[in-house]
């Protein structure tokens, strides 16, 4: 297939649309309007469902209704709609069944605007709603990758019988730029075991997240952590950029990490040695990579489009063998390139050379 | 006496056994947690009855609320969903949305439709979503323990209306039936009880046409049902039943409020 010119939201659209999707439940929000639309035109011509919610509540209890008969189902929002969805994916959550949501997310808090941020980070990775869960988070910093971020969810989703996210930020909804869309797969003709598709000749299915008694809550509780443990282990994913000699390594996701490449190349132009690390699955994080990094670099810069969110992430990470700096801008402002080399030539000045340590491991020699 | 009795020779007496009551199918064989004299019970019964006649119950799903029902999907013997609070017409769009070919229901109390899920069930009526509802409307949160609900008559007196319920203050209550029949979505929408063998029967009848509905593709279809709750009442379960139909039948006038044409076409048809 060949490449077009796309919009993101319209190809995160699309993507699902090919990966199988059988029902879409929306509600509009800049900046992911276009994906709403897109669907509205593109599943009835498939015969498939598409239907404009009354809120964002009523849209995540939809996909509840949908995922819990085993087909692909998906919605998509923004920052104020994914607040009031909360309380529906912890049901999601709690029953097991499996759905891809999408966040384009923008300034916040409150109203905030619609210009691109990264503010969602913490709500997304770590308190998508009560109770102990975490979505798997993708976090695509081109259209091409956003495509084959929504593909990936949804087969994580299935595998996995959990909530996928794919955070992208108002940038990557609303950016064109030519990518590639995946053949059309059908969706699948038959359902999983657990479906509600009606007792007929089996026992009964029940699709709930109610456990009363503390044995069976813990149990079901267990049961969730042993599966993030094999998704921590098998399904992390990140980008690494001119690490391997760096001494000073910028982590960024999303359209940060993307600025961050074009200050990377700069830097190097300059002589510095400075690499990118770029997350690509905020849950499960990067740690175990990010720790190995920190061990040889003499300081790490987190930029983010939010207040700092991820930074908290790479600290515990890199657990003190490192410095970690913090650059973020807020509200829909994106830092430049050149904001983000001035960052590092700061922190080149501060920080000299980590020495090699007998064991390999790095120490970090503070300056006065 | 007794003597001359034995004298003739007992004819003998054939019993026929005959089955007059036997546990519905659609309902599972396992006992209820409703209180005594509570009609959430009674009312899984008529709707179990109901699945059962209509030959239905291997491709029926419920969609059970947050409230006194909440374990409504053990208790019926059909495949079930349990929604968040208010939200089952919503989980219940989305179930019939891919599965066209099943019969969905939700069952909610008061608490969970006609207030913190009013949007969600004024939505799927405005749709003409093809589902089938039922309202238990007890007047209470049952589950929680007995605190105001929208539908509390005015005075009444509940865990957080201790000096009765004060219509100055929060309203006057909601009648779902009415407010549900004004929606054009809306193809049958009609409130019986259950305190008496007449009103169970009427109970039972509109069950039936509201899966018929459903059946039919002919729309979206409620029941609202008047039912007790002797405990958070505070009163035993024969007062409960005198209490629904002294007291909330006046506020609450049982009657078809929509009834639409494709209904009554169905009707005719005699099923
Ligand atoms: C979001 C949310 N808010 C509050 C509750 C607590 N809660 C559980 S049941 C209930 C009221 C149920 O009353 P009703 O719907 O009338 O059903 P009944 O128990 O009377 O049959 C409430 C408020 C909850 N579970 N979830
Ligand atoms: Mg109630």
């Amino acid at each position: 297939m060949a490449k077009e010119l796309l919009k993101g939201n319209v190809a995160i659209a699309e993507a699902a649309v090919r990966a199988g999707l059988q029902a879409y439940f929306g509600y509009p929000i800049t900046p992911q309007t276009e994906l709403l639309e897109h669907m509205s035109a593109r599943m009835p011509e498939l015969g498939r469902t598409f239907l404009q919610a009354e809120s964002e509540v009523a849209a995540i209890n939809m996909v509840y209704g949908a995922a819990s008969t085993g087909v692909r189902v998906m919605t998509s929002s923004s920052g104020p709609g994914i607040s009031l969805m909360q309380e529906g994916l912890s049901y999601i959550a709690g029953s097991e069944v499996p759905a891809v949501i999408v966040d384009i997310m923008r300034g916040g808090p409150g109203l905030g605007n619609i210009q691109p941020a990264q503010s969602d980070y913490n709500q997304i990775t770590k308190s998508a709603g009560h109770g102990d869960f975490r979505p798997i988070v993708l976090a695509p910093g081109t259209v091409q990758e956003a495509i084959d971020h929504t593909v990936l969810a949804f087969d994580l989703a299935d595998k996995y019988r959990t909530l996928v996210f794919v955070a992208g930020d108002g940038m990557i909804g609303q950016i064109m730029e030519p990518a590639e869309l995946p053949p059309m797969r059908q969706p699948a003709q038959t359902r999983p075991a657990w479906a509600l598709t009606g007792a007929d000749n089996r026992p009964k299915n029940v699709v709930s997240s109610l456990y009363l008694g503390a044995e069976k809550l813990e149990a079901l509780n267990k049961r969730l952590q042993a599966k993030l443990q094999q998704i921590k282990e098998n399904e992390v994913r990140f980008e690494a950029i001119n690490t391997a000699d760096a001494d000073i390594v910028i982590v960024a996701f999303g359209t940060a990490g993307r600025i961050a490449k074009t200050a990377v190349t700069e830097a190097r132009r300059q002589g510095l040695r400075v690499g990118l690390f770029r997350p690509v699955t905020l849950f499960p994080f990067p740690s175990s990579q990010l720790e190995k990094l920190a061990a040889r670099t003499k300081a790490m810069l987190v930029v983010e489009m939010n207040a700092g969110q991820m930074v908290d992430d790479v600290k515990l990470a890199v657990n003190g063998k490192t410095p970690v700096q913090f650059y973020g801008r807020t509200g829909g402002a994106v830092a430049l390139p050149d904001e983000i080399l001035d960052q590092i030539i700061l922190l080149d000045k501060r920080y000299p050379a980590k020495k090699a340590t007998p064991n390999g491991q790095g120490v970090v020699i503070s300056v006065a | 006496m007794v003597d001359v009795m034995m004298e003739k020779a007992p004819e003998k007496v054939m019993w026929a056994e005959k089955m007059v009551y036997e546990r519905p199918a659609a309902l599972s064989d396992i006992p209820t947690h409703y209180c005594p004299g509570c009609t959430h019970g009674l009312i899984h019964k008529l709707i179990g009855e109901v699945i059962d006649e209509l030959g239905i119950r291997q491709r029926t799903i419920s969609v059970s609320p947050v409230g006194c029902a909440v374990f409504m999907y053990d208790y019926f013997d059909v495949d079930g969903a349990e929604a968040a609070h208010g939200r089952a017409p919503a989980m219940a769009t989305g179930i019939k949305r891919v599965q066209p070919d099943n019969i969905v229901f939700t069952y909610q109390g008061d608490g969970d439709m006609a207030s913190i899920g009013m949007a969600e069930i004024i939505w799927a009526a405005t749709r003409g979503e093809n589902i089938t509802v039922f309202f238990v409307n007890n007047a209470i949160y049952g589950m929680t323990g007995g605190q105001m609900a929208p539908t509390s008559l005015p005075g009444q007196v509940t865990g957080s209306s201790p000096n009765g319920r004060d219509v100055e203050m929060t309203g006057m209550p909601i009648r779902m039936a009415e407010l549900l029949a004004g929606l054009p979505g809306a193809s049958y929408v009609v409130r019986r009880s259950v305190h008496n063998i007449q009103t169970i029967k009427q109970a039972k009848k509109a069950i039936r046409t509201a899966f018929q509905v459903q059946m039919a593709g002919a729309g979206f279809a409620l029941v609202e049902l008047l039912s007790s709750c002797p405990t958070n009442w505070k009163m035993t379960a024969a007062d409960s039943l005198t209490w629904i139909k002294e007291n909330m039948v006046p506020y609450y006038p049982l009657g078809d409020y929509k009834v639409a044409d494709v209904v009554k076409t169905l009707n005719n048809r005699g099923k």
